[in-house]
């Protein structure tokens, strides 16, 4: 029963994946590669790149890409399915705990630990998207040759943007693909 | 008929986020900040804050999670589902097409220099979010926060300390300061 099977494998990924996307990459492997043969290696990698070029989590990907591929749509759905059912369980009775006890002084003390911890959390995430965007292997580089110049041009152009005038974060992430995009392609410039 | 246009108005807003976050599950908290606390104004940013840390130490993809949170928050159960559906199409929808053609996509070098370009404007979104956040904490003027801040900051960038340890030490932290500083203002209340 090849649904239930893709259900269930994509249910441990969801439970057992915590703290984000390059966290479920071993899961995944272990189920799709590793336990039932779904993917190859090869096909596995070009899941990952395709996800970090795709909206959208990691393991919502492989899960619409590996059962399109094995069951078609209907696979894709039970496996997305699979895969998003612990994080609704999970997160809807936490959910319920917060929004019932977030006045208790000890809840609230707790939440008042844990807001700058998540900023914090953020800035470090953000800084390696950053230095992605701005060196060539996300490095601190060694000579200039590995220096995105229009990366770091775009960025300091797009924070400029979004702190004078409040734009819509869509419109400048897809303003500057497309910038960068043209200017790279059509003076070869990085 | 304005329950359904709430309903319609969260799926629109979580598809339209969903189908915008390259980068990891972290690019959907600006989004849905920018979205839910400064536009519509449905939720405060320290709710917003409070929901993340849920989110991110709840098991499943980051941007799922939110949304159930946020669905929920706004909507109760059917807007769980709501939520759900809206950030799980667009993923479904791209990987179904991209599939089908993957090795062209992939190696096609206009994508691949429209997405280098695009992670500028991601870590933009970021940095623009991480200031107004921390600027909020630091205008505070309390020591506590801001020292957690920066320790966080170093702990996870440079030494890749796990978050769920992370979550769970500012925690204590967090409930033990504020039974100090309670037990402090009822000493004070006595004299």
């Amino acid at each position: 029963m090849i649904y239930l099977q893709l259900f269930l494998s994509f249910f441990q990924i969801g439970l057992f994946s915590i703290g984000g996307g390059y966290a479920a990459m071993p899961l995944i492997q272990n189920q799709v590669v590793n336990l039932h043969g779904w993917l190859s290696m090869n096909e596995f990698v070009d899941v990952i790149t395709i996800s970090q070029m795709t909206p959208g989590p990691v393991a919502i990907n492989s899960a619409t890409f590996v059962g399109i591929k094995i069951a078609g749509v209907g696979g894709a759905l039970v496996a997305t399915f699979g895969c998003v059912l612990p994080s609704c369980i999970i997160v809807l009775l936490l959910a319920h705990f917060y929004f019932k006890y977030q006045n208790l002084t000890v809840v609230r003390g707790v939440l008042s630990g844990l807001r700058p911890a998540v900023v914090a959390m953020i800035a470090s995430a953000g800084l390696s998207i950053l230095l992605t965007a701005s060196f060539v292997d996300g490095l601190i580089p060694a000579s200039f040759a590995d220096v995105r110049f229009v990366g770091i041009a775009l960025f300091l152009i797009a924070f400029f943007v979004l702190r004078k005038w409040k734009v819509n974060p869509i419109y400048v992430m897809v303003g500057c693909g497309v910038v960068g995009m043209l200017v790279t392609k059509l003076t070869g410039l990085q | 008929m304005k329950k359904g246009r709430k309903y319609l108005q969260l799926f629109l807003s979580t598809f339209k986020l969903s189908a915008f976050t390259f980068g990891g599950g972290y690019v959907i908290i600006p989004l849905m900040r920018k979205q839910f606390v400064e536009k519509l104004h449905w939720i405060e940013e320290d709710e917003m804050l409070d929901l993340t840390a849920i989110a991110q130490s709840s098991p499943g993809p980051i941007a799922v999670n939110a949304a159930i949170l946020i669905g929920y928050r706004l909507a109760g159960k059917l807007g769980t589902l709501v939520t759900i559906i809206g950030t799980v199409l667009p993923p479904l929808i791209t990987l179904s097409v991209i599939s089908l053609f993957y090795q062209a996509f992939a190696t096609n070098t206009w994508v691949a220099a429209l997405l280098q370009g695009m992670q500028s404007g991601v870590a933009a979104v970021i940095a623009d979010v991480v200031f107004s956040m921390a600027s909020g904490i630091i205008k505070e003027k309390k020591w506590l926060p801001v020292l957690i801040m920066a320790a966080v900051f170093v702990a996870s960038y440079f030494f890749n300390v796990n978050i769920i340890l992370l979550i769970l030490i500012c925690g204590a932290i967090g409930a033990v300061s504020s039974h100090f500083e309670e037990k402090r203002k009822k000493e004070r209340g006595v004299e």
